[in-house]
């Protein structure tokens, strides 16, 4: 029936907490198709109403930069402090920014 | 013992012992996450059972509460399902044996959510929640392996064609039922085979499979007489308790 020699396709799986908030990336599993992974996330990562929301990802799906790359990626960044906000002042009033 | 108690005492059985029964799979499953899904649904009929053995000795009014009347009858004083005591066999059967029971236990519980028994409608109304999961899953597996390869098709077939013959119990009444379906607490047995066929048929076709002939003879594990296997389960489930009685942790 199974063969375990060949493992199920891995999905990553994401949690919507609450209604508003983004799904958060929780964990991977490993599912023969859509709807088992589905399930087997309700069965890993919900079990403890974590969530209200899950999407399930075909781990080979995605596209990820290569961390060998990423002195070209992210160094660049380092040195432009004139990307970040950081010459505004912030009123008093404003509490949450 | 009067009906009403008996009858619930043969609905706590039946969860008690399918939830036993899927506990064996732990570190067995052809997959951790099938080892995680397996057991929860264990839990979840585990729960339900508890339940349902605390309200049969409350009606019963002998002062015997859920571990009594688990861990300290004989074989012949459960009153489940003679399905659910049938040994997990491979994962094909289990899911067989699971998909069979909830589709019933999910018309059951939907009709018990209107019994007389408030106690026993709460019970059944938190309980079909959980069974209609459990039917996704065990219709989602049988239809993954009667339609996927010729040999997961060719033995889920088999499986399904040994489990059959005990779904005549399932719809089979006995003096007990019909006080019960009288008094307004339960469903008549026979009353819920037209919803389980419908929602059994359709799986079965999605799943390239055949419905089997209808078996001719019954099993009687509600009436106390079991087959070969559940003296094991029990003599299991029942060990720790009446080595250490009391024991908590």
């Amino acid at each position: 029936m199974i063969d375990s020699t060949k493992e199920w396709p891995l999905y990553e799986i994401f949690i919507r907490a609450k209604s508003g908030l983004d799904h958060k990336h929780v964990g991977s599993l490993h599912a023969t198709d859509a709807r088992m992974a589905l399930e087997h996330a309700r069965d890993l990562y919900t079990r403890r109403q974590e969530g209200v929301s899950i999407w399930a990802v075909r781990s080979a799906d995605i596209v990820a930069s290569d961390p060998a790359e990423s002195d070209a990626f992210f160094e660049p960044a380092r040195d432009k402090v004139y990307r970040h906000p950081t010459f505004y002042e912030i009123p008093d009033e404003v509490k949450t920014l | 013992m009067m009906p009403h108690c008996r009858y619930v005492l043969r609905l706590a059985d039946t969860n008690l012992v399918l939830a036993q029964r899927l506990g064996e799979w732990a570190g067995h499953a052809p997959a951790l996450e099938e080892d995680l899904g397996l057991a929860n649904i264990s839990l979840d009929l585990l729960g339900q059972a508890r339940l349902l053995l605390t309200h049969a000795g409350e009606l019963e009014g002998r002062g015997r509460g859920e571990d009594d009347l688990a861990y300290l009858r004989a074989e012949s004083e459960y009153l489940n399902l003679t399905l659910v005591e049938q040994p997990n066999g491979d994962f094909g059967d289990t899911i067989v044996r699971q998909f069979l029971f909830d589709a019933w236990q999910l018309e059951l519980y939907r009709s018990l959510a209107q019994s007389k028994d408030g106690k026993l409608a709460a019970i059944a109304a938190k309980g079909a929640r959980e069974t209609s999961y459990h039917l996704r899953y065990s219709g989602g597996w049988l239809i993954r392996l009667g339609d996927g390869t010729e040999e997961s098709h060719a033995r889920i077939a088999r499986s399904l064609e040994r489990l059959w013959p005990f779904t005549n119990e399932l719809f089979d009444g006995d003096d007990v039922d019909r006080a019960i379906a009288a008094a307004g607490i339960g469903p008549a047995p026979d009353s819920l085979r037209d919803g389980w066929s419908r929602s059994v048929d359709e799986v079965l076709v999605a799943a390239t499979l055949t419905r089997p002939a209808p078996a001719t003879f019954g099993w009687y594990g509600k009436q106390g007489r079991h087959g070969e296997h559940l003296g094991y389960l029990l003599a299991e489930m029942q060990s720790l308790h009446r080595s250490h009685p009391g024991a908590t942790w």
